[in-house]
């Protein structure tokens, strides 16, 4: 796309997070779409285009009264709503729609109304050659390359802690985080064991919730109460949908492939970048980001974080909600990433970076399957 | 006592059967591409690498070595506490996920490199499952 055409217009969370048990799945969409149409000064019917992921697409334009006539149901997990957003802004340049919604919710910790994730079961491919050896699901699965991240970039246990201890204290700033307590490198090291080498503290929280954006031109953005934000680059990219694999499990090809096309795209340098979000489900990810996205050189991530470059009043602050870590993860994370990107470009964040201009929002989807990159920016370039 | 009933069981395809009947056999097969000579995993009736349809199935060594892994300590029914998911790397090149069995599940006693020999597990009289245990002295 070319960068400053699309601009988003109305952005916002569910009205509670964490533990919404009064809710079912799709009343929780429906709760954050309502949110972000308030935001936007429109009403269900100013919307021509949809896109959601865990629920249908149609489920959600039914439900709120939508009638579209662009509807993109991509699901590649987590990451799906940067896809969507990606997705949205070439529609919209291509004169298939005006305005899109993207929605997500999800009753991840109280199950309300939540459709099974279906993998399909025993035939398919991780269904014969990874179910069998009775992973139980992302924390025993999505962790499995980084005993051999460590061995081939010198990567330490405790440089793993000290991303969890750094984003709590990003978490202690803002009021909405499910874990605000401060941290040591020890506490997360000390942690209950989930899955060696990863405790308790390095695995997302499991939180219900929801989020949702909508987008249109950045020439029609003038006309909405917001302060618009710009998208300036995209990427989006797979790999393979089990974790055994991987090209490599050092590197997340789909990281490489999404990132890059964003900043080539938006045409800023890593320099220019004021402020980024990294999806982290766990907390090997925003190490395997840094790298695979080109902020840090192979092996430097680990040192980058330990020495506070990412942290309140760092060179480059990094997951500023607290991230999956302490902020809330529902499951699909992506959409509270977009959503930190865009406060931190309005300039409304709870822990506001000073200044920022320009945020990187690279997301994940399934474990390493999938990425997603949104390149914001508070200014049209 | 570990019920191994609870473990989810792979329901073989066209594409796959000759694995899972190797493995009933105790056999681990790979395939190879004819033309390009590539060897890949899992099964699929063309090479992944240029598409080729002639591509032979074959018996592969059963070596490897411990690329990584977890231990999980989460209980789980067809266990007897904590167990290793891992990813083994075949003496032929292509990686797999397995469980590492017949050593202690800790890490002092799974390093990773080390090297590895597959082992079956027969879970009924059509499925039998590949483990990986530390590889003995044999040649």
């Amino acid at each position: 796309m070319k960068p400053g055409t699309i601009a988003i217009v109305g952005a916002a969370e569910t009205t509670d997070l964490g533990k919404i048990p009064d809710m079912s799945q799709l009343q929780l969409h429906a709760d954050a779409a309502l949110n972000t149409l308030a935001d936007a000064g429109l009403k269900p019917s100013d919307i021509d285009g949809i896109a959601s992921a865990g629920e249908a697409p149609g489920s959600v334009a039914h439900y709120l009264g939508i009638v579209p006539k662009w509807v993109d149901g991509t699901m590649v997990g987590g990451c799906s709503f940067m896809l969507h957003v990606r997705h949205a802004a070439a529609a919209i340049n291509a004169g298939h729609c005006q305005t899109v919604l993207i929605t997500h919710g999800e009753s991840g910790r109280s199950n309300v109304g939540r459709g099974a994730f279906h993998g399909g079961g025993g035939a398919t491919l991780p269904g014969q050659f990874e179910a069998p050896f009775c992973g139980m699901g992302a924390p025993t699965t999505f962790t499995l390359p980084f005993l051999r991240f460590m061995k081939e970039t010198g990567t330490t246990l405790e440089q793993l802690a000290g991303v969890a201890v750094v984003q709590r204290e990003w978490a202690a700033m803002n009021p909405r985080a499910s874990q605000k307590d401060p941290l040591t490198v020890d506490d997360v090291m000390n942690a209950r064991m989930i899955a060696y080498p990863f405790t308790k503290l390095e695995c997302c929280l499991v939180t219900d919730g929801g989020g949702a954006l909508i987008l249109t031109s950045a020439e029609r953005a003038k006309d909405f109460p917001t302060k618009p934000v710009f998208i300036i680059g995209t990427g989006e990219s797979v790999e393979a949908p089990m974790i055994s694999q991987m090209e490599d499990l050092t590197v997340s090809r789909a990281f490489r492939v999404s990132g890059q096309n964003a900043f080539e795209e938006s045409g800023i340098t890593h320099d220019d970048v004021d402020h980024l979000m990294i999806y982290d489900a766990f907390a090997h990810l925003p190490l395997y980001g840094l790298e695979d996205l080109g902020f840090c050189q192979r092996g430097e991530a680990g040192s980058f974080i330990e020495t506070r470059n990412t942290a309140p009043g760092g060179s480059l602050p990094l997951n500023t909600n607290g991230g999956g870590l302490s902020y809330m993860h529902s499951g699909m994370y992506g959409m509270y990433a977009l959503q930190e990107s865009v406060r931190q470009m309005r300039g409304v964040a709870p822990a506001q970076v000073q200044d920022a201009k320009i945020s990187v929002c690279h997301g994940v989807g399934g474990m390493f399957a999938a990425a997603g990159t949104i390149i914001m920016a508070n200014e049209q370039p | 006592m570990p019920d191994k009933s609870k473990i989810p069981l792979p329901i073989p395809t066209p594409e796959t059967a000759h694995f899972w009947e190797g493995a009933k056999t105790g056999e681990l097969r790979l395939q190879k591409c004819d033309e390009c000579a590539h060897t890949y995993f899992p099964p699929r009736p063309f090479c992944p690498s240029c598409a080729s349809k002639r591509v032979s199935v074959f018996k592969a060594s059963g070596r490897g070595f411990l690329y990584s892994y977890v231990i999980n300590q989460r209980p789980h029914p067809a266990f007897d506490g904590p167990y290793s998911i891992a990813i083994v790397e075949l003496e032929e090149g292509p990686r797999m996920m397995t469980n590492v069995v017949n050593v202690d599940q800790t890490p002092e006693a799974l390093q990773l490199d080390m090297p590895l020999e597959v082992t079956f597990e027969a879970l009924n009289e059509d499925i039998s499952l590949p483990y990986f245990q530390p590889a003995g002295d044999r040649q």
